[in-house]
């Protein structure tokens, strides 16, 4: 028998979603990101280009989309090592509000920095 | 007088959720509504328990879809507008309504060494441990498992992969490894080093949310993944 969804509904699994579901979406990105890259090497005015024509609204909100992406992983990965590799103490709720935090903030900053 | 609409689960795996009425009185235990139901309604409803004050670890169950210890768990806890909705624990095969096999459970702990290997007989002197001793604060943090299933049954890993030794057998053989008395320590960790030892866990935390003795086997696991490092590291594994 499978067990029931709500059986995780707790902040440790929540915090394995976003992990998860966030490496998925920046593997997803990595290759568009070479790709883009890799136009340098046919000369600067291919990659300015595309830098131009990236160079829109959709894109901005995108790329903050991307920044939340990366802080939530680098934030969740962190917290995931400080929790098996420090000595245990209970502080797993403690470690997922700051790694929260940290991404929040990342995110805001971006925001900020965007307008 | 207040009834408690109670839907359990009968049958096997490909069994189904019947419905009883029962009685709802004060300080009433789940484990005391499967009871009344046994004894009152359907004298073939089949379950287990032994002590009823959470010792043996036999009465674990899915209430409302969380896995708990059903003779400490109140329904006024857990009952949702009077409902309360019944199935055996997940990840273990149902031989029957709300009983699981519990059998790869158990030689799960087999598996990942959960015994004591000594290392001195009857004739020696006692072994002589500092209570206050890193190691055995650390082994006495996960002693107190009754092996009732609950976190294994909360574990997803358990249910991805059917041979992970989940977390019940890797708390028990970190409890070991902080033993001093115990002479197997290299075989213990070969155990739980593999894909289906330690290394497989995702902290999730499941296991030390649901466990009803608030033991943490994920402290156990992270604790394990460190001396499997450890050892690898000075190549002694």
């Amino acid at each position: 028998m499978k067990s029931a969804f709500r059986s995780r509904a707790h902040p440790g699994f929540w915090a394995f979603i976003v992990h998860r579901v966030s490496g998925l979406l920046l593997a997803l990105f990595l290759p568009l990101h070479f790709w883009l890259l890799s136009q340098a090497l046919h000369g600067p005015a291919a990659l300015d280009g595309i830098l131009r024509w990236v160079d829109r609204p959709a894109f901005k909100l995108a790329e903050w989309g991307l920044v939340v992406l990366l802080a939530a992983h680098l934030a969740g990965g962190v917290r995931v090592l400080m929790l098996e590799f420090l000595p245990w103490r209970n502080w797993q709720k403690a470690l997922l509000a700051v790694a929260a935090g940290c991404t929040i903030a990342a995110g805001a900053a971006f925001a900020l920095n965007l307008v | 007088m207040t009834t408690l609409q109670v839907s359990v689960w009968r049958g096997d795996e490909a069994g189904a959720l019947q419905t009883f009425e029962v009685p709802r009185w004060p300080s009433q235990t789940v484990l005391d509504v499967v009871t009344a139901i046994q004894r009152d309604m359907d004298p073939t409803l089949a379950y287990r328990f032994a002590c009823r004050v959470g010792m043996c670890g036999s009465c674990a169950m899915t209430v409302n879809g969380v896995a708990r210890w059903t003779c400490r768990t109140h329904v006024a806890k857990v009952a949702r507008d009077n409902r309360l909705e019944l199935k055996p624990l997940a990840n273990l095969p149902v031989i029957r309504d709300l009983v699981t096999d519990m059998r790869e459970f158990f030689a799960k702990w087999t598996r990942a060494q959960g015994r004591l290997t000594p290392t001195r007989t009857r004739a020696d002197d006692f072994a002589r441990i500092a209570p206050d001793a890193p190691a055995r604060a650390a082994a006495n943090a996960g002693i107190e498992c009754i092996g009732c299933g609950v976190c294994y049954a909360s574990c997803d890993v358990v249910g991805w992969r059917p041979d992970y030794l989940g977390p019940a057998a890797l708390n028990r053989a970190w409890t070991l490894v902080n033993d001093a008395r115990d002479g197997a320590q290299q075989e213990r960790l070969r155990a739980v080093a593999g894909d289906a030892g330690c290394q497989s866990c995702h902290t999730h935390v499941s296991c030390t949310e649901r466990c009803p003795k608030q033991i943490s086997p994920t402290a156990g696991i992270a604790g394990l993944k460190r001396a499997v490092a450890k050892a690898a590291w000075k190549g002694t594994l």
